[in-house]
């Protein structure tokens, strides 16, 4: 049935497009600097929680919360990345991974204790509850929204790389850290502030996220494999690399789902492996 | 032409390395404390003998061959359920069981070598973690076989030796893990410290370097690999016999980076790194899940991230630089 | 010298003997639960059925004190759960073994429970066979073919003739399958297509949109508590599967309280069978759920009750016998307890040790503003139909 394979196409690329919003920050940095924070989940659980309490506790409007769910998980990052980042830039893949998963570990203890361990409510504001019939098909209206705040982020993430100097700066130091340095780029400033926007994206896609997938204190442990996984089918510090896997894994999944349900998550890793040993450096990888 | 003292040199410091150090045989000894210490411990003291020799197979490649792996588990549950299905089709004797399921995880991991030997890096983790999801995932869908979310009932361990009962108070439990991880230590000992150690390490230090001085960089890696599943495998067993049973979260993703993060915290690259990790790490969350359950994570948590700023090199590497220290300021 | 020593020899017997008769006179209890992890939330609601309990009916029993110690398996862990069994009983000497939110752990507890002859209460774990792992055990939650065989039957009593259904694919989402497959075919139904859903499911949209491709007279889903019943209604509202028109079925969980706060209107006219809900009509409920609020600032839920039960058995075991702790008389005075719960009368079936007790139909209405379960049909004294099949 037509019908239902757009149907399945529609929900899976809006999957895949929150997967990207929440991937597509660790991507560039582990391509850039190639540290490896696995607490990226824990920003995106942050802005999560950020909008949970804005629009519950203080009866905020969901969209209004959205800047702020990035911006304070941007903010939280810098402080991290100050006081602890900075000091394992050299340090060997395995220290980046035990420190991360340290802040994972906290972080999931803290949720837990402010908010406890159950299932964050959301409540939509209307407009962006229910579906529109749009041809004959039934298109979720969140999903809808989904989709074009990803459109809108990709957009300007890369008009941004491409027409501004910072993005040149970007782009100079994901392809040759070394030489950009050599060329007078003050690589670690330009790295601190890729690295706070994309956990502040992050902080963002946790936000978006609770409506689709749900939001609790696990959240970080939870979505790392996901994230983990689009980053490497993707290629590191490719903002087209973690668009396309993302949109690839999302439509799987959806796929996978719709047409052999018993074979459910099997899918995604098995495409996952798959295309990993096809191309180990990833679909836009370099090296 | 290979000169007589070229080959003494790296000779001697291998002889060096296999000799018994003071420090070592305390360790041993003290294995020996819980029987008189703590008696009423023994069941705990069985599983961190387990987990240290898993922690152990995973620094085979990980610490001396440099391979990231975050799905060890794959063979330390596969070769749980091997056993613990061995014993519920009615052959319950332990030893022959713990030698076949151990076999079984050795053939797996032979299999996914020529996979892993292949790739590196990124790539590398992803499918490692992807693999061993997909078992996972398998063992799940076959529920007929495994037990699925239930776990696998009816498994029912003879008398270790004929003589042996697997009793309420862990004593053999205990006896039994603890000669066994006695046993793989040695091999994985003379493993190391053997000119196939070295090969190892200077894959880990650059793999691209080694075939230019003659070392088949993969078929080590899928020996050592193969080695590392069987005694993965080892452990898996043990624990399924001396639990009486096997679930789902012996292959699960958070065992396999549970004991990920064990070996770092001691000190991976070190031999008795997964050892003093395991024992800490065990120890640890048994006393908070007391205290206070909810807050484990906060403070292992804190722990990893204090351990990773102030000691580097896990527990280990902090010991042997407070050691040099000393050394350097009695001299 | 010497009188002085004997003196103190015997004061220092004396207090020992007072200590040690003292230390006599309490009752311990292992509580085993997930207190931390995934499943940390219902085994709070369990802990707060057990406090609950002790602060109304005060904390002694047959003239001992009850000292609870409490460990936590961190979640689903058979291996830990069989580990702290043993240790409360081989370190810490308990009487008896109560708790297990969990099937796995509580199985795994049932064999040292046999092994050391320990009086057990599993206070939830729901899959059918756990009671015969221990004949020193009794449960006080439900069963899962209890609930689902149950609803099968009714549904079909009430009109539906084809069903479509989906379930979480891992052990209590196949029993419920299988029970609800049974129910409904036994009593003459279709069964026109059955899905299973990977645990870890977060979106439900293609599972949705292929149950309403069936076009089915009802649509049953098995879940678990936590994330999916909200995802699932949300799912439903957006698929456009309208519950008033085609029916949807599902065990109590779909329907928790969470899960209808975060469907919000999505969950009207959903169908579920179970055995508790805080707004059940009786005396005995209204007590119990003001108690629950005024201590805890929440509402009780199936977690609370199986709990709240479980001490109950616990203390009139006790008191039949007279204070005597071990596992065949504990276990015989349970067996045949029958007495009027806050969820409704229930029953200590004798032969299984499984609880006996009416399973309720209720359906998702707006009442006073609020989203809640009502209840509109029962079916009393409902078995354990999985066990009493297994006898045939």
């Amino acid at each position: 049935m037509i019908a239902s394979v757009f149907g399945v196409l529609f929900d899976g690329f809006a999957y895949g497009m929150l997967l990207f919003i929440l991937s597509v920050g660790l991507s560039v940095t582990l391509g850039m600097m190639n540290f490896v924070n696995l607490a990226h989940c824990s920003f995106a659980m942050l802005g999560g929680f950020v909008t949970v309490t804005l629009t519950n506790e203080l009866g905020w409007p969901f969209l209004a919360s959205l800047p702020l769910a990035f911006v304070s998980a941007a903010l939280v990052s810098v402080v991290f990345e100050r006081v602890l980042y900075r000091r394992l830039y050299r340090a060997s893949d395995l220290d980046q991974c035990l420190l991360t998963i340290g802040i994972v570990f906290v972080s999931v203890a803290v949720a837990a204790y402010i908010y406890g361990t159950i299932q964050q409510p959301l409540n939509l504001p209307l407009y962006l509850r229910g579906s529109v019939s749009v041809w004959g098909q039934s298109l979720g209206v969140y999903r809808l929204f989904l989709i074009a705040v990803s459109i809108a982020i990709t957009a300007a993430l890369v008009a941004a790389l491409e027409y501004t100097r910072f993005g040149a700066q970007v782009r100079a130091a994901v392809d040759n850290q070394r030489m950009a340095r050599a060329l007078g780029i003050d690589v670690d400033r330009v790295f601190a502030i890729t690295f706070a926007l994309g956990s502040g994206l992050a902080g963002l896609g946790g936000a978006l996220a609770i409506e689709i997938v749900g939001l609790d204190h696990a959240f970080a442990f939870t979505y790392l494999i996901y994230v983990l996984i689009v980053v490497a089918v993707g290629g590191l510090g490719s903002i087209a690399g973690s668009f396309v896997a993302a949109s690839l894994l999302g439509i799987s999944d959806m796929a996978g789902k719709y047409y052999f349900p018993e074979l459910g998550a099997f899918l995604i890793y098995f495409v996952m492996v798959a295309l990993l040993m096809w191309r180990p450096v990833g679909l836009f990888g370099r090296r | 032409m290979v000169t007589s003292s070229a080959v003494a040199e790296p000779q001697r410091y291998l002889e060096a390395q296999i000799r018994w150090r003071p420090a070592e045989i305390a360790f041993w000894l003290a294995t020996l404390l819980p029987f008189v210490l703590t008696p009423n411990y023994l069941v705990l003291a069985s599983q961190i003998a387990i987990t240290a020799l898993f922690a152990l197979s995973l620094d085979l490649i990980l610490g001396y061959a440099g391979i990231v792996s975050l799905g060890h588990a794959a063979y330390f549950g596969f070769a749980s359920y091997a056993a613990g299905l061995i014993a519920k089709w009615g052959w319950g004797e332990p030893l022959t069981g713990l030698v076949i399921a151990a076999a079984a995880a050795g053939v797996l991991g032979y299999l996914t070598s020529f996979i892993i030997a292949r790739f590196r890096h990124l790539a590398l983790i992803m499918i490692t973690l992807g693999l061993g999801l997909l078992l996972a995932e398998a063992a799940n869908s076959a529920s007929w076989l495994t037990g699925g979310a239930d776990g696998l009932q009816g498994v029912r361990m003879w008398k270790l030796f004929g003589v042996f009962q697997f009793d309420l108070y862990g004593t053999t439990a205990y006896t039994y893990s603890l000669a066994v991880l006695f046993v793989c230590f040695l091999v994985a000992r003379r493993l190391i410290n053997s000119p196939f150690g070295l090969a190892l390490r200077g894959i880990r230090e650059n793999a691209i370097r080694m075939p230019a001085i003659g070392a088949p960089t993969r078929a080590h890696i899928r020996k050592v690999y193969t080695i590392a599943a069987v005694m993965a495998g080892v452990a898996g067993a043990l624990l399924a016999q001396t639990t009486e049973t096997v679930s789902l979260e012996t292959l699960s993703f958070a065992r396999s980076a549970d004991v990920l993060v064990i070996l770092i915290l001691g000190g991976a690259g070190r031999l008795y790194g997964g050892l003093v990790g395991a024992i800490i790490y065990m120890v640890a969350r048994d006393q908070f899940s007391g205290v206070n359950p909810q807050y484990w994570y906060f403070w292992i948590g804190t722990l990893l991230v204090a351990v990773v700023i102030f000691l580097p090199n896990g527990i280990l590497g902090g010991a042997a630089r407070l050691v040099r220290f000393f050394e350097r300021s009695r001299a | 010298m010497r009188k002085a020593l004997a003196g103190f020899a015997t004061i220092a017997a004396a207090v020992l003997a007072v200590t040690s008769a003292h230390a006599q006179q309490a009752i311990k209890v292992g509580v085993i639960l997930a207190y931390s992890g995934q499943f940390a939330d219902p085994s709070a609601q369990m802990d707060n059925g057990i406090k609950l309990y002790m602060k109304h009916h005060g904390d002694t029993v047959a003239g001992k004190k009850i000292e609870l110690i409490r460990r936590d398996t961190g979640g689903i862990a058979p291996d830990i759960a069989k580990r702290l069994a043993q240790e409360l009983i081989v370190r810490d000497n308990v009487d008896m073994l109560v708790g297990f939110a969990l099937t796995p752990n509580a199985l795994a507890a049932g064999d040292v429970s046999a092994q050391a002859k320990k009086f057990m209460v599993n206070m939830n774990a729901a899959t059918a066979i756990i009671t015969t792992k221990s004949p020193y055990m009794v449960r006080t939650s439900f069963t899962v073919p209890q609930l689902n065989q149950t609803l099968g039957s009714w549904a079909y009593k009430s009109g539906i003739r084809k069903a479509y259904t989906m379930v979480s694919d891992f052990g209590p989402g196949h029993d419920g399958e299988a029970a609800f497959h049974k129910g409904f075919k036994d009593a003459g139904g279709e069964i026109v297509g059955a899905a299973r859903y990977p645990v870890a499911n977060q979106d439900f949209s293609a599972f949705v949109q292929r149950a309403k491709d069936a076009n089915a007279d009802a649509i049953y889903i098995w879940t678990p508590g936590g994330p999916q019943p909200a995802a699932i209604g949300k799912a439903l509202a957006e698929r456009g599967v309208d519950p008033k028109k085609t029916k949807v079925l599902g065990q109590g969980e779909l329907t928790s309280e969470d899960a209808l706060k975060n469907m919000g209107d999505a969950g009207l006219g959903i169908i579920t069978a179970f055995h508790y809900d805080y707004n059940h009509q009786s005396a005995m409920n209204a007590a119990f759920v003001n108690g629950y609020r005024d201590a805890f600032g929440r509402n009780p839920d199936m977690f609370s009750v199986g709990a709240f039960d479980g001490m109950h058995v616990v203390y009139e075991a006790l008191k039949k016998t007279g204070g005597k702790t071990d596992g065949e008389s504990l276990v015989d005075a349970a067996k045949g307890m029958t007495w009027e719960s806050p969820r409704g009368p229930m029953t200590i079936d004798p032969q299984t040790r499984d609880v006996i007790q009416t399973v309720y139909i209720r359906r998702v209405e707006k009442v006073g503003g609020q989203i809640v379960n009502v209840e509109f049909d029962k079916i009393d004294n409902v078995k354990d139909p999985f066990k009493a099949d297994m006898k045939n």
